[in-house]
C-alpha cells in the first residue's frame, strides 16, 4: 500500500522520543531549551534592525525640525490652534500637554516668543534660517545655500545652519569602495585561480592559510599602516596634492577585503568537480587552458558571489577609511579626501546630541547601511546556495 | 575458573520486561516506508532465542533495514514510517508505553564498520555500564574483564586497558565493539555485516566468537557472505527486494531450498 | 600495419614534447602566480614594518606601565590599562558568546530537521549577522543596550540615575558577543560535522539518549574545534574598534575598570586617537608602533594559534575515518 505524501509526513518519525517524553522529561526540556537559544540568532538580527531604525524613525516620518526661525504663534492666539498643533509647536508629548494648565502653557508660549527675539537680526531674515534642513528634499537634492554661488550638495552638520545632504557621503563611499574592489578583485580572484588550479599541492597548503591570515590583521592596524606608510609611498609614486585621499583609503580597503573574496572564490573553484578538470587535461589542454576555459566559467556564480560579499564587507568597513580620510569633500576625483557613510557615523556620533536631529540622521544612515549590506548578503548567499546545489544535486 | 557474578543492572519496575520465558522475536506483517517508497513489504517471521539467525539476500533487499527495526535505530531517520508490529517476548516494541532507551539496553547492536569511541579500551567497554548506573569501580572492573574475556580480546589487551582504543587493529576493534555491546548484557545482539570490513583471519575470529556467544545471547546477523551464513547460523531468512522469500533452518536453505529464487541466490546464479 | 614515420621519432621521447611554446598559458599562469605573491607580499610588508618599527619601543616596562594623560615619551609611557581594557571586554564577551554559539551550533547539527523552514531562517540569520558592518553593531549597542535596556534598568534599580544607561564595559562586551556569534557557530558546526556519525550510532545503540550522546561523546570530541572558534572570536573582537566607539571605550581613564558599568581604555582605540589627533606625529610615532605591535601580538598570534589547532584537528580526523 502506497502512502500519499501527506500521510507519510503526518506520521512522526522520531517515534521513540514521542513516547519517551513521559519517561524522560529532562531530555525534552533540554531539547526545547536548545531550540530556544538557537532562535535567539533570529532575534538578534531583528533587534538590530528595529533598534537602529527606531532611533532614526523621526527622520523617516518627517518629525524632526531644524529650522532656526519658525513662525511664532502669539500667546494671544493660542486658543485658535488645535491641541495637536500646540503640542508640536511647544515640543511637548500629549501626556505632558494634558498635565499643564492654561497659565503654564501661556508662559511657555511667552518663552517661545522671547527665544525668537533672541535670534540675531541678520539671521532672522535669512532664507536659510527658515528651512527645516532634515526634510528629504534637503537630504538628497542639491540646494543653493546663502553664501554659495550655485546649488551644492553639502554635508556640514556643524554651525548655525546644519546641512545634512547625504549625497556626498554616498559618493565618498562609492569612490572608496570601487577603488578597493578594483584593486582587490583581480588580485584575489587571480590568486584564487592560481592556488586552486595551477599551484602544486604543497604550495597550496602554504599559500591558502597565509592569505587567509591577512584577515587576522585588525582593520585599525591596516588603517594605521595606510596612514603612516602607504600614503607617503603612493604620494611619491603618483605625486598628487592631498596626501590622505580616497585613493589611499581605497587601496587599504582593498587589502582588507582581499581575504574574503579570495576565500570564497577559491572555495568555489575547488568545488568544481574534479571530473571536469580531468576530462579537459586528458584531452590535452594545459593547466591554464583548463582553468580559464572550463573551471572558471563553471565557478563563475561562486566568484560573483565572492565579489558581492566583498562589496558588502567593503562598504561596511569603518576604521581604515576613518584613519586615512578626514574631510568630506564632494568631488568625483579620487585624489581628494572623502568621507564614507561609516566614517561619518563613527566620527560624528560623539558630538551629536542624544536625540537631536544630527543623531537621528546618523542612525538613519546606519539603518540604510544595514539594509544595503543585508540585501547584498542575501544575494551573495543565495547565489552560492544555487551554485552549490547545482553542482551537487541537479547535475 | 571462578565464576564472576554479573552485577545486577537496575531495572525500573514500571517498564515492561521481556517475557521470562526467554526473548524471542515475532515480526508481524511489518512494512516500512521511507517517505512514500516502501522498503519492507509485509514481513512476517518468528526468530528463536539463543540461536543464530542470518538474514541473507542481494544488496538493497532490506535485510539491514529490517535488522535496524529490531532496536528501533530506524527512528533516527526523519522520513521513516512503520506499519505492522514487532514483538519481543510478547511485547510490541513499537507500542505506546515502550521506552526506546530501555529497548536498546536489551537489544544491542554491532555495526559493519567498527566504531569504538576515541577513549581508552576500558572506557569503551565501561561506557554502556556507566550509562545504566553502574558506578562502583570494582564492579566495573569485573564487568569489563568479563566482557573482554567473552569477546576473546582480554588476553590481547589486559596489559593496556587504558590505552586508546583507536590503536587496535581492525579485527580487534570489532571485537572491542562486541565486548562493548555485550557488557550491558542485552538479551539480543544484532550484527550488521560485522566482518565485512575485516581480513579472513579476523573474520574467522569473529565467527568463532559468534558461535561461543550464542550460548548466552540471541543473535541476528546480516551478511552478504553466504558461506558465512552457512558456517555459523542455525536459521536463515532470505530476502529479496523488501520481501521475505524463505525462512528455514540453515541446513535446509542451503541444501534443499523450497523456492526457486532462494536456490538461484544460494547457488550464485544471481546476487 | 605500417609504422607512422615522423622526423621526431629519431630522438627518443620527442613524441610527446609540446608543439610550440604556449605563450598565453605561461603568461597568465605567471600573472596569477604574481597576484598570489603580491598578496603575500602585502602581508609580509605590513607585518615586517610594524615589527621593525615597534620592536624598539616594546618592552616589559611598556606593557606594564600605566600612562599619565598626554604623556608622550616612549620611554616612560605604557599601555597597561589598554591591555587590561581590551582583555576584560573580550573575556566578558566570551562568557556570553561561547554558550550561545555552541548551543546554536548543536541545534543546527544534531537536532534541526534538515528541510524545515525554521532551520533555513536560523542559518540565514547567522549569515546575516556575519555580514553586518561593525559600525552598525556600535549603533545597535547604543540604541538597544544603552538607550533601551540600560535606561530601563536605571529606572527600575536606580531611580533613573545614570548608571547603566550610558557607555559601559558590559554593553560593549554584549555588542561584541552579538558580532562574533557567527564565528563561534561556524567553527563549532565544522567540528561537530567532522565527527563520524558511526560514533553517535554506537552510543545510541547502547541505550544512551540523544542528550547523553551529545554530552559524553560528541562534545568532548568537538572541544578542540570549539576552542578554535572561541580563539577566533576573541582575536576578532580584540581588534575591533568601531563597535566599542559608542558603547564603552574612553581615551583616558584614571583607574582600571572594575565594574561592569565602568568605561575602559583600549589598544586599538588608542592607536586610532593618537594617530589621527596627536599634535606631534613624530613624537608619538614610536609609541604608536609599539602599541600596534602589542595589539598585533594579541590578535594575530591568537589567530595563528587557532589555525594551528585547526589543522591539527583536521589531521587527526583523517585518521579516524
Amino acid at each position: 500500500m502506497q502512502l500519499s505524501q501527506k500521510e507519510a509526513r503526518r506520521t512522526p518519525g522520531w517515534m521513540g522520543i514521542q513516547r519517551g517524553h513521559k519517561a524522560r522529561p529532562l531530555e525534552w526540556l533540554a531539547e526545547k531549551f536548545i531550540f530556544l537559544v538557537s532562535l535567539s540568532t533570529i532575534l538578534m538580527v531583528f533587534l538590530i534592525f528595529v533598534f537602529v531604525a527606531r532611533e532614526a524613525l523621526p527622520v523617516f516620518l518627517g518629525d524632526t525640525d531644524t529650522a532656526l526661525v519658525s513662525p511664532v504663534i502669539p500667546p494671544a492666539e493660542m486658543d485658535h490652534h488645535s491641541p495637536a498643533e500646540l503640542e508640536k509647536y511647544l515640543e511637548l508629548t500629549p501626556a505632558q500637554f494634558k498635565a499643564m494648565d492654561h497659565d503654564t502653557l501661556m508662559s511657555l508660549m511667552d518663552v517661545k516668543v522671547e527665544a525668537a527675539n533672541d535670534i540675531p537680526e541678520s539671521f532672522r531674515n535669512s532664507r536659510d534660517a527658515r528651512i527645516n534642513t532634515t526634510e528629504w528634499r534637503y537630504l538628497l537634492l542639491p540646494h543653493q545655500w546663502d553664501d554659495y554661488q550655485k546649488p551644492e550638495y553639502i554635508w556640514q552638520p556643524v554651525g548655525q545652519i546644519k546641512k545634512f545632504n547625504i549625497i556626498p557621503l554616498f559618493v565618498g563611499t562609492l569612490k572608496i569602495t570601487l577603488i578597493g574592489l578594483l584593486f582587490a578583485v583581480p588580485l584575489a580572484v587571480g590568486a584564487a585561480i592560481y592556488v586552486s588550479q595551477l599551484a602544486r599541492p604543497r604550495t597550496r597548503e602554504i599559500a591558502k592559510p597565509a592569505i587567509e591570515l591577512l584577515s587576522g590583521i585588525p582593520s585599525v592596524v591596516v588603517g594605521f599602516f595606510a596612514l603612516l606608510v602607504l600614503a607617503t609611498v603612493l604620494q611619491k609614486i603618483f605625486g598628487y596634492q592631498t596626501r590622505l585621499n580616497a585613493f589611499v583609503a581605497g587601496m587599504a580597503l582593498g587589502f582588507a577585503v582581499i581575504p574574503i573574496i579570495f576565500s570564497i572564490a577559491e572555495d568555489a573553484l575547488t568545488s568544481v568537480p574534479r571530473a571536469y578538470t580531468q576530462a579537459a587535461l586528458a584531452l590535452g589542454a594545459s593547466r591554464w587552458q583548463t582553468a580559464w576555459q572550463i573551471v572558471l566559467p563553471a565557478a563563475l556564480p561562486g566568484v560573483f558571489a565572492a565579489t558581492v560579499l566583498g562589496f558588502g564587507r567593503a562598504i561596511g568597513e569603518t576604521m581604515i577609511v576613518l584613519m586615512v580620510c578626514s574631510a568630506s569633500v564632494m568631488s568625483w576625483s579620487v585624489f581628494d579626501s572623502a568621507r564614507s557613510i561609516t566614517t561619518t557615523i563613527a566620527a560624528e556620533m560623539a558630538e551629536a546630541v542624544n536625540g537631536g536631529p544630527h543623531y537621528r540622521i546618523l542612525f538613519m544612515l546606519g539603518a540604510l547601511l544595514f539594509a544595503a549590506t543585508f540585501v547584498s548578503n542575501m544575494i551573495g548567499d543565495f547565489v552560492i546556495h544555487r551554485f552549490k546545489t547545482k553542482l551537487e544535486g541537479k547535475r | 575458573m571462578a565464576e564472576i557474578s554479573m552485577p545486577k543492572l537496575e531495572v525500573a519496575a514500571a517498564k515492561p520486561t521481556l517475557s521470562p520465558a526467554g526473548p524471542f522475536i515475532q515480526i508481524e506483517s511489518l512494512s516500512l516506508f521511507y517517505g512514500t517508497s516502501k522498503a519492507l513489504k509485509n514481513i512476517s517471521v518468528s526468530l528463536g532465542e539463543k540461536v543464530v539467525t542470518a538474514f541473507i539476500g542481494p544488496s538493497g533487499c532490506g535485510k539491514s533495514t529490517l535488522l535496524r527495526c529490531l532496536n528501533r535505530m530506524n527512528d533516527l531517520i526523519d522520513s521513516v514510517h512503520i506499519e505492522g508490529a514487532i514483538k519481543i517476548g510478547g511485547h510490541d516494541i513499537y507500542g505506546p508505553e515502550v521506552d526506546v532507551i530501555e529497548l536498546r539496553k536489551r537489544v544491542g547492536m554491532v555495526f559493519q564498520k567498527s566504531n569504538p569511541f576515541p577513549k581508552s579500551i576500558y572506557e569503551n567497554v565501561a561506557y554502556g555500564l556507566r550509562l545504566h548506573g553502574l558506578k562502583n569501580k570494582s564492579e566495573l572492573d569485573a564487568a569489563v574483564e568479563k566482557s573482554l574475556q567473552q569477546s576473546a580480546l582480554w588476553d590481547e589487551v589486559k596489559d593496556r586497558l587504558h590505552a586508546s582504543a583507536l590503536g587496535l587493529s581492525g579485527g580487534q576493534q570489532q571485537r572491542l565493539c562486541i565486548a562493548r555491546a555485550i557488557a550491558i548484557r542485552p538479551e539480543i545482539i544484532l550484527m550488521d555485516e560485522p566482518a565485512s570490513a575485516l581480513d579472513p583471519i579476523a573474520t574467522a575470529h569473529i565467527e568463532e566468537l559468534i558461535l561461543e556467544l550464542k550460548k548466552d545471547f540471541t543473535i541476528v546477523i546480516v551478511t552478504h557472505n553466504m558461506q558465512q551464513a552457512a558456517r555459523i547460523s542455525d536459521f536463515t531468512a532470505f530476502f529479496y527486494l523488501g520481501e521475505l522469500i524463505e525462512y528455514d533452518t540453515t541446513a535446509k536453505i542451503f541444501t534443499n531450498p523450497a523456492k526457486k529464487q532462494t536456490e538461484d541466490y544460494v547457488t550464485g546464479r544471481f546476487g | 600495419m605500417s609504422e607512422v614515420q615522423s622526423p621526431k621519432s629519431e630522438v627518443p621521447g620527442r613524441h610527446f614534447r609540446a608543439e610550440k611554446f604556449d605563450f598565453w598559458s605561461f603568461f597568465f599562469s605567471g600573472l596569477t602566480g604574481l597576484a598570489t605573491l603580491f598578496i603575500l607580499g602585502i602581508l609580509a610588508t605590513i607585518l615586517i614594518n610594524i615589527i621593525a618599527n615597534g620592536w624598539p619601543g616594546f618592552s616589559w616596562h611598556f606593557v606594564s606601565t600605566t600612562p599619565k594623560k598626554d604623556f608622550f615619551d616612549i620611554h616612560t609611557t605604557g599601555v597597561f590599562p589598554m591591555i587590561v581594557g581590551t582583555t576584560f571586554r573580550v573575556l566578558v564577551m566570551t562568557i556570553f558568546v561561547i554558550p550561545v554559539g555552541v548551543i546554536t551550533a548543536i541545534y543546527l547539527t544534531e537536532y534541526a530537521p534538515s528541510n524545515s523552514l525554521i532551520t533555513r531562517i536560523i542559518r540565514a540569520a547567522v549569515n546575516n549577522l556575519a555580514g553586518v558592518p561593525s559600525i552598525v553593531f556600535g549603533l545597535f549597542g547604543l540604541g538597544f543596550f544603552i538607550n533601551f535596556i540600560g535606561k530601563n534598568l536605571d529606572v527600575l534599580l536606580h531611580n533613573a540615575n545614570a548608571v547603566w544607561g550610558q557607555p559601559a564595559l558590559v554593553w560593549a562586551s554584549l555588542t561584541l558577543a552579538v558580532m562574533t556569534v557567527p564565528v563561534v557557530i561556524v567553527a563549532t558546526e565544522e567540528s561537530l560535522k567532522a565527527i563520524p556519525p558511526g560514533l553517535r550510532e554506537a552510543s545510541l545503540a547502547l541505550g544512551a539518549t540523544k542528550l547523553e550522546t551529545i554530552l559524553k561523546i560528541v562534545l568532548p570530541q568537538a572541544l578542540p574545534g570549539i576552542m578554535t572558534g572561541g580563539i577566533l572570536a576573541v582575536s576578532r573582537a580584540a581588534g575591533e574598534v568601531a563597535p566599542i566607539l559608542f558603547t564603552g571605550v574612553a581615551y583616558y581613564m584614571a583607574s582600571l575598570p572594575t565594574h561592569l558599568s565602568d568605561q575602559f581604555m583600549d589598544l586599538g582605540y588608542h592607536v586610532f586617537v593618537l594617530s589621527t589627533q596627536s599634535p606631534n606625529i613624530e613624537q608619538t610615532r614610536p609609541i604608536l608602533y609599539a602599541t600596534v605591535l602589542v595589539l598585533l601580538l594579541l590578535t594575530f598570534a591568537l589567530n595563528i594559534v587557532a589555525i594551528i589547532i585547526r589543522s591539527n584537528i583536521r589531521r587527526k580526523m583523517r585518521s579516524l575515518h
